[in-house]
C-alpha cells in the first residue's frame, strides 16, 4: 500500500515538473551570462502578447510573439535599457502590452480607487462606532428601580417554588 | 440619514457597477486601440511586391488621403475582405496601398493575379519589421492617413461593405475636404 502511494506521489510530482517545463521553447538566443538571460526573461514576462492576450511574450508561441521577442533581444544586445524597450513597444502597441499599468490620469481610478473605498469604509465604521458610544444611557428613577427589584424578587420566589 | 437614502444608496451603487460591468462585457478585447492615431505615420521604405527593384515608402502615401491595408496570403480573413477592397478601389475615392505582411512573394503575386488588384502599390514586408513599427498584431488591418500623412483611423479585422459605407467613406470625404 505504502509502495503504491509513494509511486502515485512520484507520478504527481513528475507531472507537476513536466507542466512547469512545458513552456514555449525560446528561440536560440545566446547570452553572455546567465544573469542576462534572466534579465531578458523577466522583462518579456512583464510584456503582454497581443495575439493570445492572456499570455506574456515569454509564454506565447504566436508568430508575433516570436518576432517581438527577437526585437526585444536585439534591442537589449544593442545596449538599450528596459525603459527604452518598453517605450518602443508602448509607442507601437499602446499601454495594452504592459501587464503593469502605468500611473496616469486615465488609470488613476484603478490605482487609487481601492484606497478611496477603504477610506469611505473606515469613515462609516468610525461614525457608527461613535454613534453607539453616544447612545443616551437610560437612567431609571427611584420608583422604577423599586418596581424592578420587586419584579426580580417575585420571579425568584416563583422559580424556587417550582 | 433619512430612511429612503439608506435603501437608495446601495441600489444606486449596484446600478452603477452593473452598468460598468455591462460595458466591459460589450467591449471586444481583441480590439487594441492604436497609439498611432493622430500621429505621423511611421516611416518605412520597402521593396515593392510586383517590382522588387523599386521601393515604396511613406512619402509615396503623403499629399493625398490614403489607405494602407495590411494583408497576407496566409490570412483567411484577408481573402474574405478582398472583394470589398476591390469595390472600394473601383469607387476611385481613395488611394489604396498594401502592406504585404510576412508573406511569400510568389504567392502574393499569384493572389493579386487571380483575385484582382485593388492596390496602387504594395510594400513587401517579408520579416514583418515594418509591421511591428505600425503596431500590426494580426492581418487584416487597415490604416487611413490624411493628406499630411497623419494616421486618422485604424480598423482591425476584415473590412465589410457596411464598415466602408458607414465609417471609411465618410471619414475619407471629411479628410478630403480638409486642407
Amino acid at each position: 500500500m505504502i509502495k503504491l502511494l509513494s509511486m502515485l506521489l512520484a507520478a504527481c510530482l513528475l507531472a507537476g515538473a513536466a507542466t512547469v517545463q512545458a513552456t514555449v521553447t525560446l528561440e536560440s538566443f545566446t547570452f553572455d551570462t546567465p544573469q542576462q538571460e534572466d534579465h531578458f526573461k523577466n522583462l518579456i514576462a512583464e510584456l503582454r502578447c497581443l495575439v493570445c492576450q492572456n499570455q506574456s511574450l515569454l509564454d506565447s508561441d504566436a508568430e508575433l510573439a516570436h518576432d517581438l521577442r527577437a526585437e526585444v533581444y536585439e534591442m537589449m544586445q544593442k545596449g538599450n535599457s528596459d525603459e527604452q524597450v518598453v517605450e518602443f513597444l508602448v509607442a507601437r502597441y499602446g499601454d495594452f502590452v504592459l501587464y503593469n499599468p502605468p500611473f496616469k490620469p486615465s488609470t488613476w481610478l484603478i490605482w487609487i480607487g481601492p484606497f478611496i473605498v477603504l477610506l469611505v469604509a473606515l469613515f462609516l465604521l468610525w461614525r457608527s462606532l461613535r454613534r453607539q458610544q453616544h447612545m443616551p444611557q437610560h437612567e431609571i428613577s427611584e420608583a422604577e428601580r423599586k418596581r424592578l427589584e420587586q419584579a426580580l424578587r417575585d420571579n425568584n420566589r416563583e422559580n424556587s417554588r417550582s | 440619514m433619512p430612511r429612503f437614502l439608506r435603501y437608495l444608496v446601495p441600489l444606486l451603487l449596484f446600478v452603477l457597477l452593473a452598468a460598468l460591468l455591462y460595458r466591459g462585457l460589450s467591449l471586444d478585447p481583441k480590439l487594441v486601440p492604436s497609439p498611432l492615431i493622430d500621429k505621423a505615420m511611421p516611416a518605412f521604405t520597402l521593396p515593392r511586391l510586383q517590382d522588387a527593384a523599386a521601393t515604396l515608402s511613406d512619402s509615396d502615401l503623403r499629399g493625398k488621403v490614403s489607405i494602407l491595408n495590411v494583408w497576407a496570403t496566409w490570412c483567411v480573413s484577408c481573402r474574405a475582405e478582398h472583394a470589398t477592397l476591390l469595390e472600394l478601389a473601383r469607387t476611385g475615392k481613395v488611394n489604396i496601398y498594401g502592406l504585404n505582411y510576412k508573406d511569400n512573394r510568389a504567392n502574393a503575386r499569384r493572389w493579386l493575379a487571380q483575385l484582382g488588384n485593388p492596390y496602387i502599390a504594395n510594400a513587401f514586408d517579408e520579416d514583418g519589421r515594418v509591421g511591428i513599427n505600425w503596431g500590426v498584431y494580426g492581418a487584416p488591418e487597415t490604416f487611413i492617413m490624411d493628406k499630411q500623412g497623419i494616421v486618422r483611423h485604424k480598423h482591425v479585422g476584415p473590412l465589410t461593405r457596411e464598415i466602408i459605407a458607414t465609417e471609411i467613406l465618410p471619414l475619407v470625404a471629411r479628410l478630403d475636404s480638409g486642407s
